[in-house]
């Protein structure tokens, strides 16, 4: 099966729901000639890159008239953007007038170099918002904000939401991260491209050399957590679970992460436990690990994700893939992607963590039955093929 | 859809809206209940179907669900499991017996509403976009073999949909083989399918068990 950026929607057909592609097909009939445009702030990096990288070429396979521009702003711009992506999160953050005027700036500077004609404009995130202004007359717009808007600063808010009331929809990964609008608000969940080097089938030969490089053995069964080394993402409860599962399974825990972002983060902290157990495996990723977290996955007899406060976290939704069973918390959308008690368990402490871990090992036929539901409920529910068809309905709605 | 021609299965595209309505408990339930548009009622009872796993608890609408799971309220949720969603094409009336259900459930109490430990229920509301799949039929086995490959939105357009739109609340398969293949006991056996069966699959399969033990009685 090919992978890479030549990947057509009918590669798709062998991964994606029975009937689902020839519809996508029809679909884009009746769309064709339609202009879609999507603006973000980078073409690297992220679940978002990931989709739009798959979703771009395949809409115009289909069809549609698809083109995907960025934004581009100086190093200022970029601190500011990050200042203000954390205050929507709902971290506190010191916002000013120049630096809303700096976005402001670095928006209408784009506008003029950008063609933001189309019959459908997505605006993807807080950097690109405030390109409404410069909005032409035809076409509709729709901001795609793909974090948890629920309770951001509100100072920030005040400001930025008479921006979002511009657009003629917003758009939201899941119903509580909606914030209050006077727009439409619809939703389009996350998705995994199956045939991504994260997700796609790989040879036993390739997987071990993967996890002999990452210095992970395969001698007994792996508990993987896939997350940073911070405290939200809670890498050392689940160290504590893992030692209360340990008293009663040989397992191995492999903690595995992108290297750490200065101050504030848990690495030493894990890596101080992991230095009194041979079998904590402490994993910092290299840059794009999307080889090495397929191999990590596929390795993994039970994937953990117990982040206290998270984001859709798709990466839940990568593991199910590979047959997984998830324990997962209740933040963010980690429960939406799973169906507690069939594809894994949702779990709210650290004992509840391990007593499911514990379960799932005495049982082990359960995992692979859970392991199976987990990779057909994905199946249908998060593939990037059901992305395309919300972006699809989308465009119908919006564009008559 | 003429049911001389031959049938033409259409899929659709959902797109999910996120309404200003909320509710915390029971209390706030069957006030949103009264308030909330019909699509929005469509949306969580018979078009749950279209976005919703195969649930262990298996109920019905996602007003059981939230009673249970979200206010631990078995009792609420087994009586709004038993609200049919299915009524020959009244919607309104489903959004009446829910909040009939739930303004007894209240009057009934034994003692204070329990307090709500989980998420609240956030109203949604689907918008449906019809779309040709371009798969047609013109006798019962051509019709077996695209419903097999069809798309699983057709399933819900032609069964679940449906219901709405004709009058005396069939099914398009039903109504197509009735009249339009003349198959009277066939379209009987399609219409007391239950469409609470689970998942737009599980229907698919009972849909194709029964025209495969049609096609075998006619010796096809």
């Amino acid at each position: 099966m090919p992978t890479g950026s030549w990947v057509k929607l009918d590669d798709y057909r062998e991964v994606a729901p029975r009937g689902s592609m020839d519809f996508l097909l029809r679909i884009g009939e009746r769309l064709r000639g339609r202009r879609f445009l999507h603006v973000s702030l980078s073409r690297y990096g992220g679940s978002l890159v990931e989709v739009l990288n798959r979703v771009v070429p395949i809409l115009n396979d289909l069809g549609v008239e698809t083109s995907w521009e960025i934004l581009i702003g100086s190093a200022d711009f970029d601190v500011i953007n990050r200042a203000v992506t954390r205050g929507l999160a709902g971290i506190e953050q010191v916002i000013t007038e120049p630096m809303i005027e700096r976005l402001r700036a670095t928006c209408a500077d784009n506008a003029k170099r950008l063609a933001l004609e189309a019959d459908l404009v997505m605006v993807h995130d807080a950097g690109p918002l405030l390109l409404v202004e410069s909005r032409r007359p035809q076409g509709r717009w729709a901001w795609h904000h793909h974090h948890d808007l629920s309770s951001p600063q509100p100072q920030l808010w005040n400001v930025l939401r008479a921006f979002a009331q511009q657009y003629d929809a917003a758009v939201f990964s899941l119903a509580k991260f909606a914030a209050p609008l006077s727009i439409p608000r619809f939703l389009v969940h996350p998705s995994i491209d199956p045939l991504s080097e994260r997700n796609r089938e790989m040879m036993r030969l390739e997987q071990t050399a993967q996890l002999d490089r990452l210095h992970v053995p395969r001698d007994k069964p792996i508990l993987l957590q896939v997350g940073p080394f911070e405290r939200l993402h809670d890498p050392l409860g689940v160290v504590n679970a893992y030692r209360l599962v340990k008293k009663h399974h040989d397992v191995r825990l492999v903690l595995a992460g992108p290297p750490p972002a200065p101050g504030g983060d848990v690495l030493a902290e894990v890596q101080e436990a992991a230095s009194h157990d041979a079998d904590l495996s402490v994993v910092v990723l290299p840059p794009d690990p999307q080889v090495e977290l397929n191999a990590l996955e596929r390795a993994a007899t039970i994937a953990i994700q117990k982040p206290l406060k998270a984001d859709f976290g798709i990466d839940v939704s990568a593991a199910m893939w590979k047959g997984k069973p998830v324990i997962g918390s209740t933040a963010g959308g980690i429960a939406f992607q799973m169906v507690a008690g069939v594809t894994g368990y949702t779990v709210e402490t650290v004992e509840g963590a391990a007593f499911r871990i514990r379960h799932l090992l005495s049982n082990p036929e359960l995992i692979g039955r859970m392991g199976a539901a987990a990779r057909e409920h994905v199946r249908r529910n998060f593939l990037v093929t059901r992305h395309l068809g919300d972006y699809l309905a989308l465009l119908a709605h919006l564009t008559g | 859809m003429s049911t001389a021609e031959r049938f033409s299965f259409l899929g659709c595209l959902q797109l999910l809206e996120v309404t200003p309505h909320e509710a915390r408990d029971a209390r706030e339930l069957v006030t949103e209940l009264e308030r909330v548009p019909l699509e929005s009622i469509f949306c969580h009872t018979a078009a749950a179907l279209l976005h919703r796993p195969v649930l262990p608890e298996a109920y019905p609408n996602d007003f059981a669900l939230w009673a249970d799971t979200a206010t631990g309220d078995r009792r609420l949720a087994e009586r709004l499991a038993a609200v049919d969603a299915f009524p020959s094409g009244a919607m309104q009336s489903v959004r009446e017996e829910l909040v009939t259900t739930v303004q007894d459930h209240l009057r009934h109490l034994p003692g204070p509403l329990p307090p709500a430990h989980g998420e609240p229920f956030r109203f949604l509301q689907v918008h449906l976009v019809p779309v040709p799949t371009g798969l047609e039929a013109g006798n019962l086995k051509e019709f077996r073999d695209a419903l097999a490959e069809v798309d699983v939105s057709a399933l819900f357009y032609h069964v679940i949909e449906a219901r709405y739109r004709h009058p005396d609340g069939r099914s398009d398969f039903v109504e197509w083989i009735d009249h339009g293949l003349g198959q009277r006991e066939l379209a009987d056996r399609l219409a007391h399918i239950d469409p609470y069966i689970g998942s737009l699959e599980r229907l698919r399969d009972r849909h194709l068990s029964a025209l495969a033990r049609a096609l075998e009685e006619r010796g096809d």
